[in-house]
Order: structure tokens, then C-alpha cells, then sequence
């Protein structure tokens, strides 16, 4: 008799998705986490006494709306802010503001806007029919089974209902870059660098590489999934954590924080427990992991586990990340040149140009710093007083791109880094250095320490083609199951990917009670 | 007077193909040409007395054998002879050499690392299975995924179930091939940077990407599904330089009763009632057939001798984002003897082969981080040949002939045109480069044609100097290019057809582009086909 | 650094002035990138030295890996089909080794030389895939390939020769054993092993020692009438024993490029050597599917009608081609034309009855000859000798 029919390895979303999910569907659930919060990436923590940030993931913009449905979030305590504009920051002050489908500021012209809404326009149809291969399992093709030929055949379908044009668009953007697909749509630089920064969040690739417009088409379907638009979680991203808990504790899961699983233990063929940190073993009837596909076979399993054709698929799986963050605490709210609060309080960002991103990407392959990089920036205390002390305020900004490693070592590169971040803004916030209380700057290995991601990867391994769709992670692991009996992914190395998004936990817990794997 | 059947735009090598195929199948042709000479990219030319260059396309291997037989090309005077084998030299002294021998390029690649040389039998057997699948679509139309014919959906049919035939895991491996990376390819079997840069090199030949960049494993494809005598992937030499290619298709076309006219410099395509109707020349000439086929790419076609008025506009939009982006130049330099090489016996066949002198995929990535920044490589990538080690029409006895090709060359310089200055900050980088490695190399100069993108767009017409007439990548290739819903050869005007490199199977001295067009008119016209069909490949 | 040397074509093994001395038919081919003799002075009488006297073969170009470190057991065990928990101390073991899909790699033997201490002696080169298989275990592996000198020194009179030689005691070593003496003041190792399916031994020592071993065995070994031997009488002499060979009777998993040309340990008939007990090893999972669903081919031996190999010959059931030949010879010790196929399941069990398609050419005169055949049970030589110890003196 096991104790459990399904361990989820890591409370992170997906973890708390799928372990809810199995609950309700009747299974004994627990859910396990090295870390006191739920949430993984979707985390709150003090900064400095009395100031509270988001210290990894920052927005919510696509986490499915049918998720927050199903599994009561909103009664679970989830409550998010108002729908947030995108203001791309210019040096003279004459800023641009992205809101839905308008354009507005820094000389924007009519057939940027014009432009702007007829590439929306074609972008939420192409999310749309993602969004059919998204809300399930990605089909096998050779050894497809009728489940995956339904999913193909609507694709094809959907494909030819969306007309020629469109289709014959696809075929040629889908491996693409977004730095030409920009050039081809828009004339103004920072509308294009504002739009391409969401190309390139948490990915090792720049602008001008190939396959970001299938991450710019990854994100823009938090259109389709999330009605609120890009919006910040009131309490912090750790509060999206706190309700995933505690919806999945209302639907039966055992929730156990503070005890991390230190090994996945393997009986005979399969999978039939876990072993804790307090050294106590559960025993279960599967395994569901939600930690990365790296850290899940290569630490918790241990290559030795697969055979070795897998463990080389494993190693070979890209983890790299350049996405780093400023995390700063303020004494007073900063002042922007150009900005008021209303704009203060919007989702900020600093990206020149798409060369300023591309050429904030080339240092970081060489695992050089780079001196000039572009900022995604939150100043949640603005809509969420209860983040800092009365009057003062924190700032989280997403920087592009730091690398893993440098030659000299994070620990001796850190502190001028950080200073160097700090005086990019200031440009754009003058006298911002004074109003700092306390800063840090956490790089890919801290959130790979922190978070377990491999790599830092903000995706649990690059989004990109070839490791996204019906490869993710790899070939032999798709389809939430894996090539050890009774271990299953459900995190965001498992298709669709990363993101808060959730539906990689749905996507599994359906696919492994259809599989009848808890029974 | 002026009037044809069939009017050709261009006497590239495709350009004569698609003549020859068609004045095979009894077509009154002529083929117009802006140059004084014919040859396209294809030409060998005495730039220097004595000293014979091929001074655009430098080597062949992509040229279709079932072309080379069918019309009778090695009796027009065409002999390809392999050189086979190549060099990178290292900073350290050291060298790496691609030997054509499996035992000896084992042996050498042990020196490096054993692990790397046996991982190279499995990159071998990957790799080939690639090239198998592509070769044999080489000689045919792509299908058209968006069309409902009948044809189509028997193609894709088709085309899907080799696929298929895989197995799901090598589909998928397949799939990531044709849209990862030819360095994270590469990673996944080699530990040694030299052995991944000399092979990552032919990842970035001719195209505006780095070693990195997604799509680049299968420009790497691109470069290995040629043969020479059946062997896959082997390179050689037309004896007498490129320009014996054109010759010999000349030749062949000629004595189909095809015609040659140069110094013909096309400024429209006549359309009159939604057909083509015959080309304009800048001159005033005019020339009359109801069948047109543009060699030129696919910008110049569409957008410069191309009324925008008889186009649809989804066309014209595709036209001006297709991407077709210099990245490459040339220098051909006639040399007083033959230079010595650090490391290398005089000797030795590998002087006869490439060279190269980038041993890192960092450098390589370094060279390309340049181009994006609007400058050429400090630290290039060099693809150089000595062809008169193996041709000795290219240069006097004991003097001999360099090409070297460059990677990267941007289309313009920091957002402005090239200036002569720029070239020469250009060729230095270049000749330094190989100086590195060849102490006495700069003192056998005794003449040097530098080609930047500038250069080989306003002599060969090629656009931004884009060797392959359109990035080689998946947006552009197979049904997509050049454009999705116009990759069968037709363009959108009826009786225009398109047969140039900027078409399928694409760029390099392939010859396929021009044979398919061709194919495709004659079954317009209901005519019996003249093109033959691909060799099975087994 | 001028390297011509480097231009030279093939390597040359530790034995090669000695073997170069012996070539008389100065007859070369290439092995593994080393220049060795495909026979020394009559390939006939080079067989017959197997199987009546004591043939030598240097087998120094064969690829051999040192596994060392607390987890080499448990690294074999995940790499290779067979239990290798089973094989003890100076005991030796035949194995494969298969990719994920249950596809043969290649065989070779692994010589267990202490608890944590192994070598895997294979024909194909394995650096890549022994590097792959050290993810997740704590192992070494160096390749020791041109560290190691070795001889084959096969035939009836071979115990005999190398007792001369000093093994003292040799005739005790078990059929896979492994015995350690000293020549020169240097290690030999000795392991009762072979590719002839004869009483045999393979001799192992360090480079410097290779020409001095070659001198004396063959000083010690004249009066038992030793010989060395090629390529060519070796290679009769394993089919004559039903040994395999990759790239001859499989394609290494990792090199085949057409879908489905590779081959699994049960289509060659070697599920003797699967384990299906353990819980881990490369192609276990596949390898289980293909039991319960059925191999595509089966590996048969087949006796052949007429005294004319069957080379590359087609395999045919009535008029439909089932097989193909992979190897094939006349073979002259159990008077038999043998020949090993691969032939398409269900066809070739034992007892089956077939026809070899075989071409043949006298006087630039080709014949096509239809010869019926048999499928038996296992290799027909197989002598008492190979299995006695103590070992017979002659």
C-alpha cells in the first residue's frame, strides 16, 4: 500500500496546478517543496524590513483564466491589480505608451498605430490556433494515437480556416526572428524594442535570433489565456502561491513546505517513491515532477537511472539563461523624467532600441557583462502599499542580459555590476541612487540555487522550436510522461513551457488520470 | 525580329539551364544578359594577365549530376575535379586537417580528442541521414501546403511519409535539425573547438547568421547534399575555373538552337492584359515572347523589373521581406609562387584544400557579432583555396591563384554605403588574417581583386551581394521560398515564371532552380517535359 | 612543427618489425587504421595452425578501455546486456551493448581485473559512447588501446607453448579465466579467451615487451609447430565457430543511417546474453517490447548444399527472397559450407529449409546456383578442447 497515489515534486504553480487537479479528480496527493513559500518562481520576499518584493517572476500575463476557474483561485485569496500599460521609457522624457491596441507619445505615427493593430490583429489569430495545441498534450506524429491525430487534424484545420494569407504568414514567421518581423511591421525604435523585449524574457536568445517571434507568439497568448491583461498580484507573486496552496489543499492535497525532496528513488524498473531531506521515504504510486527536466532526471533520478541515450538527451537539453534582476528599496517614490504616478505605476521599460537589446545580448555569450543593458521595470508598491513602509516604495526591474558565469566570478563582478544597473537608471530617474535603502542583484545561478532551475532558466530550458512543442523537453520524454516508469513531468520543461501559465500542471494531471497511471 | 518563345533574364547558370531545357523541348529561346560576358556568379575571368579567377562561386559540388549528364556537360567541355580535404590552423601552432581518408581524418581528429574522433562516425551517420532526406527533392517543385490540388496533396503525402518513415524519435531529432542551431548541433558531439569550427564553417558559408543562431544546421545541410561522382558531400574544381560551368551550359543550350544576347540590360517585363508579353531593355530594344522567366532574384524581379502596377500587393509586400542579406565578400589575389604555411609541408595535399583560420565557434560568433554591428569581421572567417594547386589553367607555371572567401561582409557599413576606404580596411583584415599563418604570403601579391557586398551587387546583380539570391533559411526554403504560396516557379503574373537561386532547392552552383522552372513552363505550355527526374538515392 | 608524419596513411602495431619479418606474402590490409596482414604465407596452412597446431595473431589494434572507480560494476551493468555482477575476479565475459532502442552497438569481452577495476577489449572504437555512459556514475575510463600489446595465440599445442613460455600452471586457467605472470620482469597477462571457438589464449603486455614476446613464443612454440596467422584464416575460423562481427554481420547502431537497417542481441541471436532480470540497461525497455511483440529477422546458421560459399548471396523461401547473407565460408575443419544470414522472421528456425542464391565465377564465367540449405542449431565446430581444463597438452 503506498502512502500517496501521486508526490508532486515542487509546489512551484505547475506543482500546485497539477497536484490540485489530481485531488479533485479523487487522488491522494502530496505536494512537496524544499522552500517555507509555495509558488516557486511566483514568490514574495523581504527584501530589507518593511519592503516586500517579487524576487523572481514579477507579472502575471498569462496565466490561464479556465485554471483560476476550475480550481476556485479567487476564492482561494488570489486578487490581481488593475490591467497595466506598457511605457516604453525614452532619454528625453516623451515616453511611449503601449495600452491594449493603442499607441500613444514619443511621436508615434499613424502607421505605426495602423500597423500596430493589424499585426495584433494577425497575432491573436496565430495565439488562437497555438492555443488549440496548448490546452493539451502536444501530439506524437509517428506513433500518434487517435487522441493525437484529433489534435493534429484540428491543427491542420485550423490552419486552413485561418486562410491562405495567414497560413502562408505562419509558415514563414513561425522560425523567424522578431527583429525582422519588427522592421517589416513598424518604423519606430522603441515600439519595436518595447515589443521585442517580450520576445526575449528569460530566453538566451536576442532580438536578431531566429525563433524569437515563436517566443514573441508564446507570450502573446496571454492574450487568449488571460483576460486582465499583463497585471501584478496584490501581496506579491507569492500570493498566487499562497491561493495555488490553498486551493489545492480545499480539493484534498497534502501540502508539505520546508522539506525538499532530495531524491526520487527508483525500485526495480520504476519509480515508487521519494526520499525528503529528513531523510524519511514516501512511497507513491508515481512520481510527478515539476522541478526542471535537468534537475529532475539529472539530480532527483540521476543519470544513472536512464539509459544512456536519454541521460545524452539530458545534458544536451539548453539551460542557459541571461535574465537577471534589480531588486531596490526606496525611501520615497523615484521620480522619472516624464512620468507622473499614474505612469509610474505602469510596467516600465527601458530598451532603447532592438540593437540596444541585441547588443545587450552579445557580451553575455561570452560570459562578459556588458556595460549597457535593457530593463523590464515594476514599481508594485505604487498599487500595493502593503509591499513597503508608508511613503516609501520598492523596484524590481527584469535586466537583459547577465550571463551564468563570468570570467572573474559573480562574487567579485556583482557589486560593480549592480552599481552599473543603478546608474543606467538613474538616467532615466535621476537622484534614484539616493532613494536607495537596500538593493540586490540576483544573476541566473542565484535563481538556479534559489529556485532549483537549472541554468536560471526562467522556462525550465529554452523556448525555443526545438526544445518547445511536441520535442519538450526531448524526444522520449514528451507527453508528461517520461521513459522511467511512473515519473511524469508537469512543469514548464514540459509542453507548453514557461511562464506562470499553469498549463503544463493541467496538462499533465489530465494526461496522467487518462493514462490511468494513479490507479 | 525580336521575337521568342521563351525569354530568359539572366545567363547565370540557371539562367542557361532553364534555356537549354527549353529550347530542348523546341522552344525558339534567348537568354539576355546585362554583362558583356555571361556566367552570372558563374565565371572564371582574367582579371589579371594569366591569372584566371572565379570570382564569384569558387568551387562545385552542388551541381546536379542528372543536369551534368543530361545535357551533355562534360562533352561541352565541364570537368569538375575534387580537391578534397582542408585546414584549420589554430593560434596555438597547431592545426586541424579534414582529411577525406576516414582512417587518417580519425587519426588526426585522436590528436585532438579521441572521444571526438568515434563521435564523429555518429555525426557522420546523423548527418548523411539528412542529406538523404533532402537530396530528393532536390529535382522537383515543392508542393504547396496551403493549395488544395490534387498534386499537392499527393506530394505533401509523399513528403510526409519519408518523414514519417523515421520513426517518431528521429522525426523529432529531424525536425530540431532543420531548426537548431549548427553550434548546439555540433555540441551534441564534439568537445574539441577546432573540430566543431572547421566543420561549423560551411553552418555560416553565404549567410547573415552566426554559428548559434537557430537555422544554421541546415545551411551546414546545404553544404553537404552535393556530390561529386556520387560522393556526398565532396567539393571540387571546374577545370578552367566556374566560368567552364556557364560555358559548357552555353554550349549545350546553343546546340539546342538557344540564343545568347549580352550587354541585354532589362528594365521591365512588358505585361499587357494581366500576361507577360516580352522585357523592355534600358536601351529602348524591346523583345517579345509570351513566355518570360526571371533569373534574378526575387527583390530585383518583383521590385525592380516588375511593374508594381501588374502585381498583386501581397506579392510586392512579400517581395520587400524576403530576406536576402549580404554577409559574405571575396578576394581573388594572383600570387607570384606559392606561399608557405605555418605547420603545413609545401608538400602536403592539404594545400590543395580549404583553409581556414577561425578555430573557435566563439571567434566565429565574434566575427558575426561584427557584422550585426554594421562592420565587417576584425577576425574573419576565411574559406581560401589555392585552386591552382589543382588547376593549372588558373595561373603561369609556378605561379598560382588564391580565392578566398570572407565571412562576414555587411550590406552596408554602419547604416552608410561602402566607401573605398572601407575596402581596404576590408582586404587588410583579410590578408592579415592569413599573414598570421603564412609569413611570406603578402610578398607574393601581385594583384588582388577585393569584393565586397558593394562589388558583387554591381557587377553580378545579386542583391546586398546575398550569394544564395535569399537567406537559406526554413522561412525561405522548400515551399517557402521564395515566398509561402509561390514556390512552384510561377510568378503571379501568367506566362512569368521564376528560375533563379532565390527559388527551390536555392543557391549554390546547383542548377535545379533553373531545371525545375523549366519542368513547370513546359507543363504549362503542355508540352512534353525535357527535364529529367532526380536520381534515386539509396 | 612540420608534420609529414602525419601524412602516413596506417599505424603500425608494437609487433610490426617482427610480423613484417614473417609477411611473406607481404599481403596488407587495414584494420583499424593499422597496417596488418591479411596473410603471412598461405591462408590454408594458416587456418590448419589454428585448429591443429598453435596460430598467433596480433590483435594490438583492438579498442581497449580501462573502467575503473567504485561504480564501474554498476556502470557495465547499465551499459551492457549481460549481468556483469556475475563475472568475477580474473574472469572474462563476452557482452553487447545496445543504444536506447535496443539496437546492438557492438560486443567485445570485459576482462574483470579486480572488484572496481574492468577492461573492455571491443572491435569497434567505443571512446564516445563509454563517455555518454559515465553520465551519473562515479567511473574512469581511459583508453588504454596503444598502452596494451596483444597476441592471439590459438590451436591445440597453445597451453603448451606458453608453459614453455613460463605460464607455470597454465593448463589449470579455466575456459575466461584470467592468469598473471611476469615476462622480462614486466606483467603478462594470460585470459583463456579466443575469436577461433578453439583452446586458446590472448596475451597481454606493455608495448616495450611486444617484440621480445613475439621472439620467444616463437622460439618456444617451433617444435609445437606455431604460426602466425592474417586476417583472412582468422576470419574462417570464427565463422567456422559462430563468432559475429559488426560491420559484417551488424551495422554499429550509431553508424547505421537508413531507418531500420540496425540490428537487436535477439535478431542475432544472442538473447542468451540479455538479462532481462536486471532492472537497467541500455535497450531493456525496447528490447522487452520487441520479446512480446516479436523480433523482425532471426539470425540463422545455415548448412549449405555444395562446397560454394554463399557470399553476399540472397536467401530464398520457395521464390520469395527472406534473407541475406553476412558471412559465409567453406570450412575446412568440420567439412561444412557454412554461411550466417539474417533472415525475415518467421522464417529461418531451426530445421527450416531454404535456398542460397549463389553466384560464382570460373574462367570470367559466371553461374548462378540455387543451393538448398538448412538452418542448424549452432556453430558445427565445437571441440572438447575449448572447454577441458586442465587444458589438453596437444
Amino acid at each position: 500500500m503506498t502512502d500517496y497515489d501521486a508526490i508532486i515534486v515542487g509546489a512551484g504553480h505547475n506543482g500546485l496546478v497539477c497536484g490540485a487537479y489530481l485531488a479533485k479528480a479523487g487522488k491522494r496527493v502530496l505536494v512537496v517543496d524544499g522552500r517555507d513559500q509555495p509558488g516557486g518562481c511566483a514568490s514574495t520576499r523581504e527584501l530589507a524590513a518593511g519592503f516586500r518584493i517579487s524576487d523572481c517572476a514579477q507579472w502575471l500575463y498569462q496565466f490561464d483564466d479556465l485554471i483560476v476557474g476550475e480550481l476556485g483561485l479567487q476564492a482561494a485569496g488570489l486578487t490581481v491589480g488593475r490591467r497595466k500599460q506598457t511605457v516604453a521609457l525614452q532619454t528625453d522624457g516623451d515616453h511611449l505608451t503601449i495600452d491594449g491596441d493603442l499607441l500613444r507619445g514619443a511621436g508615434i505615427g499613424t502607421g505605426d498605430q495602423a500597423a500596430y493593430q493589424a499585426f495584433r490583429q494577425q497575432i491573436d489569430v496565430f495565439a488562437k490556433l497555438m492555443l488549440k495545441l496548448y490546452r493539451g498534450r502536444a501530439p506524437k506524429l509517428v506513433e500518434a494515437d487517435w487522441t493525437d491525430r484529433v489534435t493534429l487534424m484540428k491543427l491542420g484545420l485550423g490552419l486552413k480556416l485561418m486562410g491562405k494569407g495567414n497560413m502562408q504568414d505562419l509558415m514563414r514567421l513561425v522560425l523567424i526572428n522578431i527583429y525582422d518581423v519588427m522592421n517589416e511591421n513598424f518604423d519606430h525604435e522603441g515600439l519595436k524594442a518595447a515589443l521585442a523585449m517580450d520576445a526575449i524574457t528569460g530566453t538566451n536568445m536576442g532580438p536578431r535570433s531566429p525563433n524569437t517571434v515563436f517566443t514573441y507568439l508564446h507570450r502573446a497568448l496571454g492574450n487568449q489565456l488571460q483576460a486582465g491583461g499583463v497585471v501584478q498580484v496584490m501581496g506579491g507573486m507569492g500570493a498566487l502561491g499562497d491561493a495555488l496552496k490553498s486551493a489545492a489543499e480545499a480539493h484534498g492535497a497534502t501540502v508539505r513546505l520546508g522539506c525538499r525532496v532530495r531524491q526520487i528513488v527508483k525500485e526495480g524498473d520504476r519509480v515508487c517513491a521519494v526520499l525528503l531531506d529528513d531523510g524519511s521515504t514516501v512511497q507513491t504510486k508515481a512520481v510527478v515532477s515539476s522541478a526542471d527536466p535537468t534537475t529532475t532526471f539529472g539530480e532527483l533520478l540521476g543519470c544513472q537511472h536512464l539509459e544512456t541515450g536519454m541521460a545524452r538527451r539530458v545534458t544536451q537539453y539548453r539551460t542557459r539563461s541571461g535574465t537577471a534582476k534589480l531588486h531596490l528599496a526606496l525611501s520615497g517614490l523615484p521620480s522619472f523624467t516624464g512620468l507622473d504616478n499614474g505612469g509610474l505605476t505602469q510596467r516600465l521599460v527601458i530598451a532603447p532600441s532592438m540593437d540596444a537589446i541585441e547588443s545587450a545580448f552579445n557580451p553575455m555569450k561570452y560570459a562578459e557583462c556588458g556595460d549597457r543593458h535593457v530593463f523590464d521595470i515594476s514599481i508594485p508598491s505604487i498599487e500595493d502599499p502593503s509591499l513597503a513602509p508608508d511613503g516609501q516604495h520598492v523596484l524590481t526591474a527584469l535586466v537583459h542580459y547577465l550571463p551564468y558565469e563570468t570570467k572573474a566570478g559573480w562574487a567579485a563582478d556583482r557589486p560593480q555590476v549592480l552599481d552599473g544597473l543603478v546608474a543606467q537608471l538613474e538616467a532615466y530617474a535621476p537622484g534614484l541612487r539616493e532613494q536607495i535603502v537596500a538593493s540586490e542583484l540576483l544573476v541566473p545561478p542565484d535563481f538556479e540555487a534559489a529556485y532549483g532551475m537549472a541554468g536560471g532558466n526562467w522556462h525550465h530550458g529554452e523556448l525555443s522550436i526545438d526544445q518547445a512543442l511536441m520535442m519538450r523537453p526531448f524526444p522520449g520524454s514528451t507527453q508528461y510522461a517520461t521513459a522511467v516508469p511512473g515519473l511524469f513531468l508537469c512543469g514548464a520543461g514540459a509542453h507548453p513551457g514557461g511562464s506562470l501559465m499553469g498549463l503544463p500542471g493541467r496538462n499533465a494531471a489530465k494526461e496522467i488520470l487518462k493514462q490511468g497511471a494513479l490507479t | 525580329m525580336n521575337q521568342y518563345d521563351a525569354i530568359v533574364i539572366g545567363a547565370g547558370h540557371n539562367g542557361l539551364t532553364n534555356g537549354a531545357y527549353l529550347a530542348k523541348a523546341g522552344l525558339k529561346v534567348a537568354v539576355l544578359e546585362r554583362n558583356p560576358y555571361i556566367g552570372g556568379a558563374t565565371v572564371s575571368r582574367e582579371l589579371h594577365k594569366g591569372w584566371y579567377y572565379s570570382n564569384c562561386s569558387y568551387v562545385s559540388s552542388l551541381l546536379r549530376p542528372e543536369i551534368t549528364r543530361d545535357l551533355e556537360l562534360p562533352r561541352h567541355g565541364l570537368q569538375v575535379v575534387p580537391f578534397g580535404g582542408g585546414t584549420t590552423f589554430m593560434r596555438n601552432g597547431d592545426h586541424f586537417h579534414n582529411f577525406d581518408d576516414h582512417d587518417r581524418l580519425h587519426r588526426e581528429m585522436s590528436r585532438h580528442s579521441k572521444r571526438d574522433a568515434n563521435a564523429y562516425d555518429r555525426y557522420a551517420a546523423d548527418t548523411s541521414l539528412q542529406t538523404k532526406l533532402i537530396r530528393p527533392y532536390l529535382m522537383r517543385t515543392p508542393p504547396d501546403p496551403t493549395s488544395m490540388k490534387p498534386r499537392d496533396l499527393a506530394d505533401l503525402l509523399e513528403f510526409a511519409r519519408s518523414f514519417m518513415a523515421l520513426g517518431e524519435e528521429k522525426l523529432l531529432d529531424t525536425i530540431k535539425f532543420w531548426t537548431g542551431s549548427v553550434g548546439d548541433y555540433l555540441d551534441g558531439y564534439f568537445e574539441t573547438d577546432v573540430i566543431k569550427a572547421h566543420i561549423a564553417g560551411s553552418g555560416i558559408i553565404g549567410t547573415a547568421l552566426g554559428v548559434y543562431s537557430p537555422g544554421t544546421a541546415y545551411v551546414l545541410l546545404h553544404h553537404y547534399m552535393g556530390d561529386v561522382d556520387g560522393n556526398v558531400g565532396a567539393w571540387g574544381f571546374a577545370r578552367g575555373g566556374m566560368g567552364a560551368i556557364a560555358e559548357s551550359l552555353s554550349k549545350a543550350f546553343q546546340s539546342y538552337g538557344g540564343e545568347i544576347i549580352c550587354d541585354a540590360n532589362v528594365d521591365e517585363i512588358i505585361v499587357r492584359d494581366g500576361r507577360a508579353k516580352g522585357v523592355a531593355l534600358k536601351d529602348g530594344t524591346e523583345y517579345q515572347a509570351d513566355i518570360v522567366v526571371s533569373n534574378l532574384d526575387p527583390k530585383r524581379t518583383f521590385l525592380d523589373i516588375t511593374n508594381p502596377k501588374d502585381l498583386p500587393e501581397d506579392v510586392l509586400k512579400k517581395a520587400q521581406n524576403f530576406k536576402i542579406r549580404g554577409s559574405s565578400g571575396k578576394l581573388n589575389i594572383a600570387l607570384d609562387g606559392l606561399p608557405t604555411f605555418t605547420g603545413i609541408d609545401p608538400r602536403s595535399r592539404m594545400m590543395g584544400g580549404e583553409m581556414h583560420f577561425s578555430d573557435s565557434l566563439e571567434r566565429q560568433e565574434r566575427a558575426y557579432d561584427d557584422w550585426k554591428n554594421g562592420t565587417w569581421s576584425k577576425d574573419p572567417y576565411l574559406d581560401m583555396l589555392i585552386p591552382s594547386m589543382t588547376d593549372p589553367t588558373m595561373a603561369p607555371p609556378g605561379k598560382h591563384m588564391m580565392s578566398v572567401f570572407v565571412q562576414y561582409a555587411p550590406p552596408k557599413v554602419e547604416g552608410r554605403d561602402w566607401t573605398d576606404e572601407d575596402k581596404d580596411g576590408f582586404e587588410k583584415s583579410v590578408l592579415d588574417q592569413i599573414s598570421n599563418y603564412s609569413p611570406d604570403f603578402r610578398d607574393l601579391i601581385l594583384h588582388c581583386e577585393t569584393r565586397t557586398p558593394r562589388e558583387i551587387e554591381a557587377e553580378v546583380g545579386l542583391t546586398e551581394g546575398n550569394i544564395f539570391m535569399g537567406e537559406l533559411t526554413f522561412d525561405q526554403l522548400l515551399f517557402n521560398r521564395p515566398f509561402p504560396g509561390y514556390s512552384q516557379y510561377r510568378a503571379p503574373i501568367k506566362g512569368m515564371y521564376m528560375c533563379s537561386s532565390g527559388t527551390h532547392p536555392g543557391g549554390g552552383v546547383m542548377a535545379a532552380p533553373g531545371a525545375n522552372a523549366a519542368r513547370e513552363i513546359l507543363s504549362d505550355l503542355k508540352r512534353p517535359n525535357t527535364v529529367p527526374g532526380g536520381y534515386a538515392d539509396d | 612543427m612540420i608534420t609529414s608524419s602525419r601524412e602516413t596513411m596506417l599505424l603500425t602495431t608494437p609487433f610490426h618489425s617482427r610480423v613484417e619479418a614473417m609477411c611473406h606474402l607481404n599481403d596488407w590490409g587495414n584494420w583499424m587504421g593499422y597496417t596488418t596482414p591479411n596473410a603471412y604465407f598461405d591462408v590454408e596452412l594458416e587456418y590448419f595452425a589454428i585448429r591443429s597446431t598453435t596460430g598467433v595473431f596480433d590483435l594490438s589494434p583492438m579498442n581497449k578501455y580501462r573502467i575503473t572507480g567504485p561504480d564501474a560494476e554498476a556502470y557495465l551493468n547499465r551499459m551492457v546486456t549481460r549481468n556483469v555482477s556475475k563475472l568475477g575476479v580474473n574472469r572474462v565475459g563476452y557482452a553487447v551493448w545496445c543504444n536506447d532502442a535496443g539496437s546492438i552497438l557492438d560486443d567485445g569481452t570485459i576482462f574483470r581485473l579486480g572488484e572496481q577495476d574492468f577492461r573492455l577489449c571491443s572491435y569497434q572504437r567505443a571512446d564516445d559512447w563509454l563517455y555518454w555512459c559515465t553520465l551519473g556514475f562515479d567511473v574512469t575510463i581511459t583508453n588504454e588501446s596503444e598502452d596494451i600489446a596483444g597476441l592471439a595465440v590459438q590451436g591445440p599445442t597453445s597451453c603448451t607453448v606458453l608453459t614453455l613460455l613460463g605460464c607455470t600452471g597454465l593448463d589449470q586457467l579455466k575456459p575466461f579465466g584470467i592468469a598473471h605472470f611476469t615476462f622480462e620482469g614486466a606483467p603478462m597477462m594470460v585470459s583463456r579467451t579466443g575469436f577461433t571457438g578453439d583452446l586458446g589464449y590472448e596475451v597481454w603486455v606493455a608495448p616495450e615487451q611486444a617484440e621480445a614476446l613475439w621472439d620467444q613464443l616463437f622460439e618456444c612454440g617451433r617444435d609445437y609447430l606455431i604460426k602466425p596467422i592474417g586476417g583472412y584464416a582468422l576470419d574462417l575460423a570464427r565463422i567456422e565457430a559462430g563468432f559475429l562481427q559488426a560491420h559484417v554481420d551488424f551495422i554499429p547502431a550509431e553508424e547505421a543511417v537508413r531507418p531500420g537497417r540496425t540490428r537487436s542481441p535477439l535478431e542475432l541471436g544472442l538473447e542468451w546474453l540479455v538479462d532481462f532480470s536486471k532492472p537497467l540497461f541500455n535497450g531493456r525497455a525496447a528490447l522487452l517490447e520487441e520479446k512480446a511483440r516479436g523480433s523482425r529477422y532471426r539470425f540463422a546458421i545455415l548448412d549449405i548444399e555444395g562446397n560454394k560459399p554463399a557470399e553476399h548471396s540472397f536467401i530464398l523461401k520457395g521464390n520469395k527472397v527472406v534473407g541475406t547473407v553476412t558471412s559465409a565460408a567453406w570450412c575446412p575443419t568440420v567439412k561444412s559450407n557454412l554461411a550466417y544470414a539474417l533472415i525475415e522472421a518467421p522464417h529461418g528456425k531451426v530445421g527450416d529449409q531454404l535456398t542460397a542464391e549463389i553466384y560464382y565465377q570460373r574462367e570470367l564465367h559466371w553461374t548462378r546456383l540455387m543451393a538448398p540449405c538448412r538452418v542448424i542449431d549452432g556453430p558445427l565446430f565445437n571441440p572438447k578442447r575449448r572447454r577441458q581444463t586442465p587444458a589438453p597438452p596437444f
